[in-house]
């Protein structure tokens, strides 16, 4: 019932809402309110939400900076998310807020490239956003897009025209900062045209350990023959909550390919729901979590095949330590008439303790008879075998566990093709293994 | 270099072990034999310190020091190496960084900086040329996809890499063809020095052709029941084991 709390406050703020916000993001707030009323936030009566209980993290009285009150952020001391030789054009949000960027690194970019925050780009090109804004994001069921569309004030949007592809990968750096604790409510609108490419590295921070609950909603376009890459790294503290829906779409012959590396949180729930609308597309879907103490990590995928001769590969791999809780649902659809299709599915996780546990639901639904359809879930331990090993050849035990479970993430990380990305986080497991729990407060932020 | 006396183990509350004793001393080359069952792999278990195993009683002492109380890592520290019966697939960790953690893990135990980079890999050259193994193995999974052979070679690759004091060879000849037995047995010889050991257990008669040993033991239920010269394994080829437990047991009455 948390969800009155929302829509009175809305209704008490409508004007504030709006005044903080742009034409193109409000055009949509009333579609929300009424959603959000009818369906509500989901509650762990859902099947899709058994572990995660996504209506109490809604429960107590969160603030929100509705009148946009700027909280002082001090961007080039907090922003050093760097990733060795791998040069980026950064942009940067502050909670939800879209910090104006370095405008030097845009002439760089290809005519008609839209690039920045949602606001700031919607008063340039207020049409072109509101032909893609909303058009994804599934209200009309129980989720956080309706409350996410009621509340937010701005975001980062990119939109690549056809045929152009930005080769500097761009990345978009969050980050968590208030004197105070806080919901934060952001957008992120991706758009390909038809032939172009993007590669788009997201990290996710926080500055400080106040509490924080993150709804964040992600749509993506990728037209005919694009290609796209997404990559989502949360590194954030004990104190996150964080509840992510991203919505895409595939058009003919796209391929996309994302990776969500979940390192240090809270609680996270993501939800990816992945339409394969036009023949041939390909998409690439996966997910790593090393986790430990209290530390929850959920992901929900659906990979909807409307269409024959389409092609998805899932696999998420996690290592749960201490009392984490672990959950992966994966649902693939393969309609009627989507011949040819091949779907791959694997989950696989190790839990160290006993005290840590893993929930894994793999789901195939088929309705196409010419299909190349294949899932896999499996928890387990450390191979003591290789461990015993090791050892024998003077491997201390620990090294040798930091050893096998490396190996266990890479299977992951060796799939990102950004070839600098991938020794950042092989540097950033690494370390994630060797320091064990609660040594990362206060070192949130990658050094 | 290394002293058994009187040792009792047992794996999930049965006695294997019955009270062992055993002297091997610098150069030399033992041979264990026995029937199947009778103890061979869990006393090579119990040396490197298999945490299945458990000690009831007896002491081992290995260079002076007390042996079972040092844990795995520290006894191969120390120069204890074995060669695994069945070597262990490890999916993901490649050869090179599965050395590289060996040799570095136990210069730091000698004190050492870790190894140079260039002089690992001329290290890693000149041992796989040592046993015949292919440069493109230092890129694969340990013993991910190997053969049976390829497999048994790693692991005397593994010893001339660490270059250990004692070398407990466990069942090394099961499942290897006569080339591949060759290979290996040349390559235990060729590491042989005035100062290592190796123990070498076997079921057969085979290896022993290969590794001349100077002494044989027979292992039969937890014991060793006869010990003699190299002809001894000659004989127990010829005639099997069960005149060895018979003359054993007749002299126990």
């Amino acid at each position: 019932m948390s969800e009155k709390v929302y829509t009175g406050l809305y209704r008490e703020n409508r004007t504030l809402v709006g005044n903080g916000s742009c034409g193109v993001m409000n055009s949509l707030r009333e579609d929300a309110l009424a959603a959000l009323e009818t369906f509500g936030l989901p509650t762990k009566q859902l099947e899709e939400y058994l572990h995660t209980d996504i209506a109490r993290w809604f429960e107590p009285d969160w603030g929100m900076n509705l009148g946009r009150v700027r909280i002082p952020v001090g961007v080039s001391d907090r922003f050093r998310c760097s990733v060795p030789n791998l040069s980026t054009l950064a942009y940067y949000l502050a909670d939800d807020r879209f910090v104006a960027s370095d405008l030097s690194q845009r002439t760089s970019l290809a005519d008609g490239v839209i690039i920045g925050g949602l606001c700031e780009q919607a008063g340039m090109f207020p049409d072109t956003i509101a032909e893609y804004y909303g058009k994804l994001a599934d209200m009309q069921r129980p989720g956080i897009a309706a409350l996410n569309t009621l509340f937010a004030q701005d975001g980062f949007v990119v939109i690549v025209p056809d045929g152009v592809t930005i080769e500097k990968p761009v990345q978009l750096v969050t980050l968590l900062q208030s004197p105070v604790d806080m919901m934060v409510t952001r957008r992120i609108l991706v758009v390909l045209g038809r032939g172009s490419g993007l590669k788009l590295l997201v990290c996710d921070h926080s500055a400080d350990s106040r509490n924080y609950l993150v709804n964040q909603v992600t749509e993506v376009f990728a037209g005919e023959d694009s290609s796209l890459e997404l990559y989502d790294l949360e590194e954030t503290a004990h104190t996150n909550k964080r509840v992510s829906e991203l919505f895409v779409r595939q058009d003919a012959g796209s391929s996309v390919r994302m990776a969500g590396v979940t390192l240090n949180n809270g609680m996270t729930r993501n939800s990816a729901y992945v339409t394969l609308a036009g023949k041939g597309a390909s998409l690439m879907l996966d997910g790593v979590a090393v986790v430990d103490g209290s530390q929850h990590v959920d992901n929900l995928t659906f990979v909807d095949h409307q269409v024959s001769d389409c092609q998805s590969d899932e696999l998420f791999k996690y290592v749960l330590d201490g009392e984490a809780v672990g959950s992966f649902a994966g649902k693939v659809l393969v309609r009627e008439g989507s011949q040819r299709t091949v779907s791959q599915q694997t989950n696989r996780n190790i839990c160290m303790k006993r005290t840590a546990r893993m929930f894994t639901q793999p789901q195939l639904e088929i309705y196409a008879d010419d299909v190349k359809c294949s899932h896999g879930a499996t928890v387990g331990q450390l191979d003591d075998k290789a461990l015993f090993y090791m050892r024998q050849r003077g491997i201390s035990e620990s090294d040798a566990r930091t050893l096998l479970m490396m190996a266990f993430t890479d299977e992951v990380i060796s799939r990102i093709s950004l070839e600098p990305l991938q020794q950042r986080l092989r540097h950033l497991v690494e370390r994630r293994f060797k320091s064990g729990s609660n040594l990362c407060e206060g070192c949130q932020i990658c050094k | 270099m290394l002293r058994i006396d009187n040792l009792h183990a047992c794996i999930g509350g049965k006695e294997i072990l019955k009270g062992i004793n055993l002297e091997v001393k610098a150069g030399q080359v033992h041979a264990i034999m026995g029937p199947n069952g009778s103890g061979k792999s869990t006393m090579s278990n119990v040396l490197v310190g298999h945490p299945s195993y458990e000690v009831t009683a007896g002491t081992v002492t290995f260079k002076g020091r007390n042996l079972l109380e040092m844990s795995p890592e520290d006894r191969a520290h120390e120069g204890l190496f074995m060669s695994f019966q069945y070597p262990v697939e490890i999916p993901g960790v490649s050869m090179t960084n599965f050395m590289r953690a060996a040799l570095n893990a136990k210069r730091a135990y000698q004190g050492l900086e870790p190894v140079a980079a260039a002089d690992f890999l001329k290290l890693m050259k000149q041992k796989r040329e040592f046993v015949g193994l292919d440069a493109k193995f230092m890129n694969r999974s340990v013993n991910e996809g190997f053969s049976g052979g390829e497999k048994k070679r790693n692991e005397i690759f593994q010893m001339a890499v660490l270059e250990p004091s004692l070398s407990i060879l466990d069942e090394t000849d099961s499942g290897l063809d006569i080339d591949a037995l060759r290979i290996v047995a040349d390559g235990v010889n060729r590491l042989k020095s005035p100062e290592t050991s190796v123990i070498v257990i076997t079921h057969y008669q085979r290896l022993l052709d290969y590794i001349k040993p100077d002494i044989v033991h027979v292992l039969y239920n937890g014991r060793i029941i006869k010990t003699a010269g190299p002809e001894l394994a000659l004989e127990l080829e010829e005639r099997g084991y069960d005149w060895v437990i018979r003359e054993f047991e007749t002299a126990g009455k």
